[in-house]
């Protein structure tokens, strides 16, 4: 399974990663406030590890991980721009 | 040791670069265009470099970068250029940064002429940007002294991480003199640990003068008169002439204590005890150089090239202990000895 | 596990006091990947400008000098004469670059000076409140212009890309936009083309970023991104403006 780390106190519950989400996994969490003072960020299962949250966040909330098997290339998002 | 005959502008180019200068930036403003010119065609064949900037603040901020970096670099000007650069040097005082200006002072306000000229003290010793900071002001009198407080003005620039200024006029930039350049031992010099040259090894150098916390900005102001302490108690520096009998005294400094030199023969000749005090410092001000002779001192009389500047600190220094008076031309006159002459003479009638 | 992001390690853990979705964010971080892609970490000196982005040195993980307001192109020049084979990089806003540090930017470039500046336009002053830049765009409302830019009281935005694009000396100039992923995306790759540019001493090289600042421009994060590709980008195209691979003499 793919792994989407979330640093719940860097977010500064901007929005736009759950604008780019292309499987809209990502919502607020009105249940918590964070250190900043913000509803943060969490996500559902179902994380295809695209890179789409991390590339857009301004404030590096997000580490993702793809889970590949041998010989599997990883079409992450940060590759197709280059 | 060699002598050599050169004009004022040119000695100080020389020592300079002998004194391990790394690179110059400038913008060209007479009556400073010598040195510019000089370091243009002599840096590129030591391997130095020369850069004329677009503008007196390009070229300050240069010096800024290439100071933070670790060089030692240098600018120079005249007045209106100073006055321009004046956001580079708080700045530089600010982030502690190590750099020699020149400064050959040019008639004004304003455009003003390009004779010389003293009255660019209060913007040397008064600092002229904003902020609470001091830089270290020489002024030499002849060439050879020049030459000799260019090595000593890089030194002091880096053991106390702050910019030197050294004021001339535009007859000690222009006038020839002998001189000679002694290898002058270099003091003990503080490695430059600070200077942001890639972090490699160790970790992250910042050059700044931001300190948005009031508390810690207060702070680096105590830790920067704490230095500026230091320099007033150590590197104070003046000549006094004739101090062990004088009771009338000149207090002058660069081209103009030249000429009250003669003013003080003249009156010595007449049957006054002339003397004459020579500021090489103006900040820090030698202000001992006046308790010294104050046990004997029955007048003092400040000669500048300006309407008042210098006066300030004579009378700081004096504190009520004896009359101050003033002579001084501005707008690039130069008084002759004759002129002075007689206001020793007036100095004396007025004080007896 | 096949690590798709991760904080470059150009950059500290510490958090920015950006507002939320401000660009300098981004741009930071991208910046921070290619200082890490090129391995040049340690060999980077960064310059900050006056501005929001004031204080970046707390931010990335290399030296950085912080410059008098415009003056980022003049102090990277002091820097880069004295260290050659240093990588160097100036990060200036519009009212720094375009406006109070206009001669510097552009005789740094006429100089070809071997430095890479990332400038960000977001067409207001962010740090001072929301006043107009030299990039606000006609009829945008700012503080100083509370009945949006009259171009006959407030003249017209001024165009970096476009200027020094007619010049000599640069050797590379783009201008990109981060709006979107794809946007992002592309914006790395021209800030990448630019420090590569440097690192090969090809001379002077820009990239103008379109970048949001929500904040000031009373707009949702999400409205200022697509308020960049609706109306910013009519008056900036994007674009390389300039590209030459000549190596300095």
């Amino acid at each position: 399974m793919n792994k989407l780390v979330i640093d719940k106190d860097r977010c500064k519950g901007c929005g736009l990663c759950i604008e780019v989400c292309p499987k809209k996994i990502l919502h607020f969490d009105n249940s918590i406030v964070n250190l900043l003072g913000y509803h943060p960020v969490a996500a559902d299962d179902g994380c295809i590890a695209c890179g789409f949250c991390s590339t857009i966040c301004p404030d590096i909330v997000f580490s993702v991980y793809k889970d590949v098997k041998e010989g599997e290339t990883v079409g992450k998002a940060v590759d197709e721009g280059q | 040791m060699e002598k050599l005959l050169m004009k004022g502008n040119e000695a100080l180019a020389e020592a300079a670069i002998r004194a391990g200068c790394q690179c110059f930036f400038g913008y060209p403003i007479t009556p400073q265009s010598e040195l510019p010119a000089y370091l243009a065609r002599e840096m590129p064949k030591r391997g130095r470099v020369f850069l004329q900037a677009e503008s007196e603040i390009a070229a300050i901020n240069m010096v800024y970068g290439a100071a933070g970096a670790g060089a030692r670099v240098m600018t120079s000007s005249s007045g209106p250029g100073i006055s321009l650069k004046q956001e580079g040097i708080s700045y530089l005082c600010g982030a502690e940064l190590p750099c020699l200006i020149v400064n050959i002072v040019r008639g004004g306000p304003g455009l003003g002429d390009i004779q010389p000229a003293q009255s660019d003290y209060f913007q040397a010793t008064r600092g002229g940007g904003h902020g609470d900071y001091r830089t270290i002001v020489f002024a030499p009198s002849s060439v050879q002294e020049l030459v000799d407080l260019v090595y000593d003005a890089f030194d002091l620039a880096d053991i106390y991480r702050n910019p030197v200024m050294i004021l001339g006029d535009g007859i000690l930039g222009q006038m020839m003199e002998p001189v000679v350049f002694r290898e002058k031992p270099r003091r003990q010099l503080p490695p430059k640990t600070w200077a942001t040259t890639g972090k490699k090894g160790r970790g992250q150098n910042i050059i700044t003068s931001l300190y948005l916390d009031p508390v810690k900005l207060e702070q680096h102001n105590w830790k920067l008169d704490k230095k500026y302490r230091e320099i007033m108690a150590r590197e104070c520096r003046w000549e006094v002439i004739n101090g062990d009998d004088a009771e009338y005294f000149v207090v002058a400094y660069g081209i103009c204590a030249r000429i009250a030199f003669s003013a003080i023969e003249m009156a010595r000749s007449a049957g006054v005890k002339a003397g004459l005090i020579r500021p090489v410092t103006l900040w820090p001000y030698p202000q001992k150089a006046f308790d010294d002779v104050m046990n004997r001192a029955k007048a003092f009389l400040t000669v500048e090239l300006s309407l008042g500047q210098m006066i300030d600190d004579v009378k700081l220094s004096v504190n009520g202990r004896a009359p101050v008076y003033f002579y001084g031309r501005p707008g690039g006159m130069v008084p002759t000895a004759e002129d002075i002459f007689n206001e020793i003479l007036k100095m004396k009638g007025a004080s007896v | 596990m096949k690590v798709v992001f991760e904080r470059p390690r150009s950059l500290q853990l510490t958090r920015t006091h950006y507002c939320p979705g401000c660009g300098h964010g981004i741009v930071h971080r991208l910046v921070a990947e290619i200082i890490d892609e090129f391995n040049i970490q340690e060999k980077t000196i960064g310059i900050a400008p006056v501005g929001c982005s004031v204080l970046a040195y707390n931010y990335f993980d290399i030296d950085m000098q912080q410059a008098a307001h415009g003056r980022a192109p003049a102090v990277a020049t002091g820097i880069k004469r004295v260290l050659p084979d240093r990588v160097v990089f100036a990060y200036q806003g519009d009212g720094d670059l375009a406006s109070i540090g206009t001669a510097e930017i552009i005789h740094a470039a006429g100089r070809s000076e071997n430095i890479t500046v990332i400038f960000i336009n977001n067409a207001i002053y962010g740090m001072t409140g929301g006043q107009m830049a030299p990039t606000t765009l006609v009829g945008q409302k700012t503080e100083t212009t509370p009945y949006g830019r009259d171009p006959k009281m407030a003249g017209y935005p001024i165009k970096i890309c476009e200027i020094l694009s007619v010049m000599d000396g640069p050797a590379f100039i783009a201008r990109v936009a981060i709006s979107d992923v794809k946007n992002i995306l592309k914006a790395k790759s021209m800030i990448k083309k630019a420090f590569q540019m440097q690192i090969e001493n090809r001379g002077f090289s820009l990239v103008e970023i379109l970048s949001p600042c929500p904040t000031n421009w009373g707009m949702t994060p999400g409205d200022a991104m697509r308020w960049i590709n609706d109306e910013m980008t009519k008056v900036f195209p994007p674009g390389i403006y300039k590209e030459s691979w000549e190596v300095l003499a």
